[in-house]
């Protein structure tokens, strides 16, 4: 899947909202998300993919559809109200259909995150019947080079009769667009193109690394300058159009001096259900050490969120280290992000590397700096594809992900 | 954006409204969000539906809530919020 709903940007809108003083705060922990990565096979090959590398392990055991619609019932029974359908390309199994119907009943606000690849007129005609709330495309360019390049397939022409289907059907038009060094340069021309094809929402979410994205990462990265750019494009394009179409600007956290409050914080307000039935608080957590996450085949979603050790291990603050332990904005980021620190630290309950006063901070400035030389820049892509993927877990591609404590 | 008494609000489209028993609240569902409304706010968008004017709003809840001080005040506060926020939308 695209970096779509790489959460902590939802929660932001979320916590954004409430701070105006309507909302009550979260006094409890409750999985307002559930996100469903129903598959990880995808007809996209994306080179910033965040899905595990590993990921060809988890394609032939994927849960059925009775056990999708089991873990929904369990899950708002716990008070989840928004579902995300993600993967991989969700599209890509028959029973979409069967589990928007379930999500509706349910009382879900439910969301299809997708390519675009493998939506017809019959299925969204379903999707739309069954009470689908709404479908958020993944776009990659207004170049037809770029997008076929970064998802390295022929996609360009179909995502935009996907964008008119979607907007044919009544449906809000939500759009998600990573950007990376081969997109940046084109914002405006992006924005253009977004309200051009009548959206309401877009998403530019600056690519975070993680999965793919972390092997590809000096590939993928752009300057500081390009950034700062970027969002004063962005600026002035909202101050131009008003409030037709909502436009979000992901910050990248590498550029920044503090780290993102990941997930809003873990266990605090989402759970994903992988392909295989892992539960996970965020999408990358398979790569901390020492964690034996729980499945939905063996045990019932409300002991995963309140009672099983995975869910609990860093709730609140009493697992962090100096210099986050003392440090007075400890409750504004939560330390940042346990899969960055332990990726490019070794150190699952250290600081997030992104902290500016993290002892490990210089692999930040490494990272930066190496997506700079041009002989490492200049390195292929790894592009996400099952033959990469059993590449990577033979250990025939270690050199592109040695430096990292797991593979991404 | 001023209220006026006679203006009729409805729940703005893609967007849902509904009550939540796991939270003991009214929420509102958007796409890539949603809000959890407190108390009072909840209980003015429960009377936004389409048809009651402003008028007719404030009408219901004084009589609910007839201890509440400055009660219209409240009320049309909120709806400028829930417009501003776009999560109504004007049908007259």
């Amino acid at each position: 899947m695209t970096q779509a709903s790489l959460g902590q940007s939802v929660v932001q809108k979320e916590i954004q909202s409430q701070n105006n003083g309507v909302a009550s705060s979260v006094t409890r922990t409750q999985p307002l998300w559930l996100l469903a990565e129903v598959t990880y096979r995808c007809p996209l090959h994306c080179a910033f993919c965040y899905n595990p590398t590993d990921y060809d392990k988890h394609t032939q055991n994927e849960l059925t559809t009775e056990q999708w619609i089991q873990a929904l019932r369990d899950a708002r029974r716990l008070g989840a109200l928004q579902l995300g359908i993600s993967g991989g390309e969700p599209l890509l199994r028959d029973d979409i259909e069967e589990i928007v119907i379930e999500a509706k009943k349910l009382g879900y606000y439910s969301n299809l995150i997708t390519s675009g690849v493998g939506l017809t007129e019959k299925r969204i005609q379903a999707f739309k019947d069954g009470g689908l709330d709404h479908i958020q495309l993944s776009m990659h360019d207004i170049t037809e080079e770029i997008n076929n390049f970064i998802t390295n397939t022929k996609t360009f022409e179909l995502k935009k009769k996907v964008a008119a289907m979607i907007k044919n059907h009544g449906y809000p038009m939500v759009l998600n667009v990573v950007i990376h060094r081969y997109n940046i340069g084109h914002m405006r021309q992006i924005l253009e193109m977004a309200e051009a094809l009548g959206a309401d929402y877009i998403e530019l979410a600056n690519t975070q690394y993680y999965g793919w994205s972390l092997v590809n990462r000096s590939q993928l990265m752009p300057t500081k300058e390009q950034i700062d750019e970027a969002e004063r494009i962005t600026n002035e394009f909202r101050e131009k159009q008003g409030s037709k179409m909502k436009i979000f600007f992901v910050v990248p956290d590498y550029f920044s001096d503090r780290p993102k409050k990941c997930m809003n914080g873990w266990g605090e307000v989402f759970m994903i259900v992988t392909a295989n039935g892992d539960v996970l608080p965020c999408h990358s957590a398979r790569v901390l050490p020492n964690m034996e996450f729980p499945n939905v085949r063996d045990k019932g979603l409300d002991w995963v969120w309140n009672d099983s050790p995975a869910f609990n291990k860093y709730r609140g603050d009493s697992w962090m280290k100096e210099p986050c332990r003392s440090c007075a904005e400890k409750e504004k980021d939560l330390a940042g992000c346990r899969c960055q620190a332990f990726m490019l630290t070794g150190d699952a309950e250290g600081a997030d590397p992104v902290c500016s006063l993290s002892p490990n901070h210089h692999v930040i400035t490494k990272a930066i700096e190496d997506s700079r030389n041009p002989v490492i820049a200049s390195q292929p892509i790894i592009f996400r594809n099952d033959k990469n993927s059993k590449a990577i877990i033979a250990g025939e591609l270690d050199d592109r992900v040695k430096e990292f404590h797991a593979l991404p | 954006m001023s209220v006026n008494q006679t203006d009729i609000y409805a729940i703005a489209l893609h967007h849902r409204f509904q009550w939540e028993e796991a939270q003991s609240c009214y929420v509102i569902l958007f796409p890539e969000g949603m809000v959890k409304l407190n108390g009072g706010a909840g209980e003015v968008l429960n009377l936004v539906n389409g048809q009651r004017t402003v008028a007719d709003i404030v009408t219901e809840l004084k009589a609910k809530f007839s201890d509440a001080p400055d009660l219209e005040h409240d009320i049309i506060g909120m709806l400028e919020l829930a417009i501003e926020k776009a999560w109504l939308r004007q049908i007259n």
